[in-house]
């Protein structure tokens, strides 16, 4: 059977399952729509986390990353994953004793006011948008890709199907549709990884294979920093960018990923306290099999290419790098006519350039993997993307419906009626956000990384310091928010859009670039909020005892504000 | 009452020690081990692994898993220790 055949019925059986799932587990109450009812459980809850956490960013394009940064590419898996301890740590546990359905509702109710409310409901609606804006791209290129469609097909065929699992099942089909794709996306990830691994190292686990010996004997890394260096590259395994730098990104990934609100709206969905705790563990779990093999997948990519691509006469290449010659993710260019190809760190004599992406896409090909593997990769990005994609429109459209109608604007509005306006509200998010994909406003890949570092800037402190600090009021909450959120904005907007020029280490404050900014952001917002809160006055007695209330897991759904 | 108020103190403190010393781990394991002494571990090795490079890119995230089972398990004994554990 052909790739083409194989990828349509192995993305049509796990379209038909998603929808299946959807129907099973379609919402009828606001609490199942917002947090499928509170009754997940854990284990599921770790899964679908694991789902909505992993994108087509994750799945796709973050071996390659790594492939070509080497060391620098630690800032992604150690950020992308240690906002679990924080999450699992200083977050979880509390908004779930907390029991609400969103983060702006944790802010407005623990800092009294509608202007927090609003600011929250702000901050959440544009880094959701902004993310959720290049997973439709995504959606759109996987299809292109694998399906051959149009681009535009492809974003409107996942809109379709978003739509319906979204709008029909709320958090609740989300959940569930997720807890499946979770498992389509591993498996479709793994298997060609084992295989690419037992080809260079002998070793069938990947984590292992990277650091194993290749055919000589010598480690698979060691032979790697030897091989770079001497075309002049840094080393693999030291890197270039300097270590405040790295230590920053690392940071703002971290703190991003506990600030995003669709992370941590899933923490809402479990029934107990300790629940909150244990599915951090398991989310965690379950994104760190994919976390510790995409740097193996990373190294054996970029070990593939210098052996069987550098070098090489154009007569020798391997069938597959003719076949993705033709898709222009590679491209080779016999700059001194000598018929070999030589991949140089210098720009004039380099004559080999390779999409990042195609670390992932290819793996199935190098390995000489059966057509249907090449199929399972193409269901795997598409479920990775996908299920990114409905958990952030599901924030928008519950931001909108309960943060700004129920609970700003119109406070008297009934269930049935919330629920419809929900409904609609993600309607229209699907909409939009294809709209996006189609026509992707120059911006939205710069941006997307920088989510992560709005999210550092503003969520994270004021949920931290409503949790920790019994002292922190409304004044001191709203003012950290905004000086966070415009710094950090203000620093990337002028780096990366007003004077792109100057987006060099020597101009960056302190050595920090753009993307490590939101940690600067982030403290910022801690000293400002604090400074704020001590000249103003405390709390009422009744939020004073609310933050006592959530420290204690007993009675967990209960936890409620009475104004 | 207040003997209640004054327990629930000493269980968030106990809490607080808690978060601190795991914390303290989960630093060391990513910020110290992996990005501020990753030159002076590199000369380790690990199997095929620079030691500093592991726990940048393998290590770490084990780590993470390990930090929040163990704060899983540490928690769920002072709940029940102070009483405040659910059914």
């Amino acid at each position: 059977m052909s790739i083409l055949a194989w990828t349509y019925l192995i993305v049509g059986i796990t379209f038909a399952l998603y929808i299946g799932i959807a129907i099973w587990s379609r919402a009828g109450s606001t609490k199942e729509f917002y947090v499928a009812g509170g009754g997940v459980s854990p284990l599921a809850n770790g899964m679908a986390t694991a789902a909505d956490w992993m994108s087509a960013a994750s799945f796709i394009s973050m071996a390659g990353l790594i492939s070509f940064m080497g060391y620098d590419g630690s800032v992604y898996l150690m950020g992308w994953t240690g906002g679990y301890v924080l999450l699992a740590l200083l977050l979880a546990p509390y908004l779930r004793k907390f029991g609400k359905f969103t983060v702006p509702d944790f802010v407005g109710d623990r800092y009294y006011s509608r202007t927090a409310r609003l600011v929250a409901v702000i901050c959440a609606i544009f880094v959701s948008f902004t993310y959720v804006a290049g997973q439709m791209r995504g959606v759109g290129i996987v299809f292109s890709r694998f399906l051959e469609v149009q681009i535009e097909t492809g974003v409107i065929i996942g809109m379709i199907i978003v739509l319906f699992y979204a709008v029909l099942g709320g958090m609740k089909g989300i959940t569930y549709t997720q807890v499946a794709q979770y498992c389509v996306l591993i498996f479709a990830y793994m298997v060609p990884a084992i295989f690419i691994s037992l080809m260079l190292t002998g070793n069938p686990i990947p984590q292992l294979g990277l650091g194993g010996n290749v055919e000589d004997g010598t480690p698979l890394l060691q032979k790697l920093d030897g091989m770079l260096t001497e075309l002049g590259f840094a080393p693999y395994t030291d890197g270039t960018k300097s270590t405040i730098d790295v230590f920053f990104i690392t940071a703002a990934l971290m703190v991003g990923t506990a600030g995003l609100p669709h992370v941590i709206v899933r923490f809402f969905t479990v029934p107990k306290v300790k629940d909150a705790r244990k599915s951090a563990g398991y989310a965690l779990v379950f994104i760190a099999i994919l976390y510790t093999t995409a740097p193996a997948i990373g190294a054996f990519g970029r070990y593939n290419m210098l052996n069987n691509i550098s070098n090489r006469s154009t007569a020798e290449m391997p069938q597959w790098v003719q076949n993705w010659q033709k898709t222009n993710l590679i491209s080779i260019d016999d700059k001194n006519g000598d018929g070999r190809i030589q991949y140089v760190k210098n720009p004039d004599a380099n004559e080999l350039t390779i999409d990042k992406d195609i670390m992932v896409l290819a793996n199935p090909e190098i390995a000489n993997l059966p057509n249907w593997v090449i199929a399972l990769v193409a269901a795997g990005g598409l479920a990775a993307a996908l299920s990114t994609a409905a958990g952030l429109l599901l924030v928008i459209s519950t931001s909108i419906s309960h943060d700004l109608l129920k609970r700003s604007f119109m406070p008297d509005i009934s269930e049935k009626h919330e629920l419809i306006a929900a409904r609609v509200a993600a309607t229209a998010a699907v909409v939009v956000a294809g709209y996006f994909g189609i026509n992707p406003p120059g911006f939205v890949a710069e941006v997307v990384a920088f989510a992560f570092g709005l999210a550092a800037a503003s969520f994270f402190p004021v949920i931290i310091m409503g949790i920790f600090s019994k002292r922190m009021n409304k004044q001191g909450a709203i003012w950290g928010m905004v000086i966070g959120l415009v710094f950090t904005l203000a620093y990337i907007l002028y780096f990366k859009f007003i004077n792109p020029e100057a987006n060099l280490p020597e101009n960056w404050w302190f050595g920090i670039s753009p993307e490590g900014i939101g940690t600067l952001g982030m403290i910022l917002n801690f000293i400002v909020s604090f400074a704020i809160s001590r000249f103003t006055p405390p709390p009422p007695p009744y939020i004073q005892d609310l933050v006592e209330d959530i420290r204690i897991p007993r009675g967990a759904g209960a936890a409620t504000v009475n104004h | 009452m207040e003997n209640n108020r004054q327990k629930m103190h000493e269980y968030w403190r106990r809490n607080l020690r808690i978060l601190l010393t795991l914390l303290g781990l989960w630093f060391a394991v990513s910020y110290l081990f992996g990005i501020l002494l990753v030159d002076e571990l590199n000369q380790f090795m690990l199997g095929g692994f620079k030691l500093g490079f592991w726990f940048a890119q393998q290590g770490s995230i084990y780590f993470f898993v390990l930090i929040i089972f163990i704060y899983v398990w540490l928690m769920n004994k002072l709940d029940r220790e102070f009483d405040v554990d659910e059914e």
